[in-house]
């Protein structure tokens, strides 16, 4: 087992919570951060620094050969600093997602990829029978697959049995922000599932990240909710502080709701 | 031929003339590509990185040189 010593939480130290384990891999963080749309690189770093994350999330392009970018990402991420889980994004067929997972993996880092086939560019919804269709070739060819999806239970099932080693259930549709809008199915999926469900997509603000791990999942996946805030660096913060408090706030049981108050002084021992 | 002929090629995308001779590790040593940095397909194989020098470049080839960028 690998196990990365980097950003290590005070909970897990504390006994309070375990590690996320991954295909083998462990963190001590739940939340798994994205690399892309923020306005400089530095301010990139400073957020993932600050949000905790062990695992961040890489694209495969084209290297601009005239030079007039500078978007190599790991001259600005340590490599050894962070777990690399490269991306399919921008794919729209399970071949062409194949095919970028197999060039993320020709990088040599590891064999971990996020999978993700896009079925319709209004709403960058996943095309769910491609996506289970190349994680399945991808499981077989040895790649530990992370496979994003839709908050169907049935997908998530299948991609399970393909060989999924993650299933990453959307909270909404990507770069959103409007938060998790069925927390019933990812509970669900949770529920029936064995592998890690990390829910990826949609979170916008930190009380989304906290109400997402209140559902007991085992992680939360964002970007666009650090990257497009107006100080980056302050909601990583709160997002790591909102990931701890909601998987925390799970662990520990909350109590029942009901309609009715009930007084936490006691009702004996009032003057006349 | 003779080893100022130009060939084409299809370079990330666009088209491109190129000495003939090539290997896949002197282009990318051309185009001031460091070989460690990417990850080559040649008309849709992926190279080994330690045999970059092993394929030649000829008409007609497509090449993508990919790396890793900023995404989610």
């Amino acid at each position: 087992m690998t196990t990365t010593d980097l950003g290590a939480t005070a909970e897990v130290s504390q006994g309070l919570d375990n590690p996320l384990e991954i295909a083998g891999v462990t963190f001590t963080s739940r939340l798994i951060v994205g690399t892309g749309k923020y306005t400089t690189n530095q301010v990139m770093v400073d957020a993932i620094r600050a949000s905790g994350a062990e695992m961040v999330t890489v694209a495969v392009r084209r290297v601009d050969l005239d030079r007039t970018r500078e978007e190599a990402i790991l001259h600005h991420l340590n490599p050894e600093e962070f777990f690399l889980l490269a991306n399919t994004a921008g794919c729209h067929t399970a071949e062409d997602a194949i095919r970028y997972a197999r060039l993320a993996r020709a990088a040599g880092f590891n064999e971990f990829v996020k999978l993700e086939v896009i079925g319709d560019d209004e709403t960058l919804l996943p095309d769910v029978q491609a996506t289970i269709e190349a994680a399945q070739t991808l499981a077989d060819e040895g790649f530990k697959v992370m496979a994003y999806t839709n908050d169907d239970l049935i997908t998530a099932l299948r991609l399970e049995d393909v060989g999924c080693v993650a299933v990453m259930p959307l909270a909404s549709p990507i770069g959103s922000g409007l938060g998790v809008v069925n927390p019933y199915f990812i509970r669900e999926i949770k529920r029936r599932l064995e592998v890690p469900i990390i829910v990826d997509a949609g979170v916008g603000t930190a009380s989304d990240a906290c109400l997402t791990m209140e559902q007991g999942v085992d992680g939360v996946l964002m970007n666009t909710a650090l990257a497009a805030a107006k100080d980056p660096v302050r909601m990583a913060h709160a997002m790591k502080a909102a990931t701890i408090a909601g998987r925390l706030a799970f662990l520990a049981g909350r109590m029942k709701s009901r309609e009715i108050a009930v007084p936490s002084s006691p009702e004996v021992g009032m003057l006349d | 031929m003779s080893s100022a002929e130009q060939i084409q090629v299809r370079l990330n995308g666009k088209d491109r003339d190129i000495t003939f001779g090539h290997t896949v590790q002197s282009l990318l040593e051309t185009i001031e590509i460091n070989p460690l940095a990417v990850v080559v397909e040649l008309n849709k194989q992926i190279l080994d990185r330690d045999r970059y020098s092993d394929f030649d470049i000829r008409e007609g080839d497509t090449i993508e040189v990919v790396h890793f960028v900023g995404g989610g």
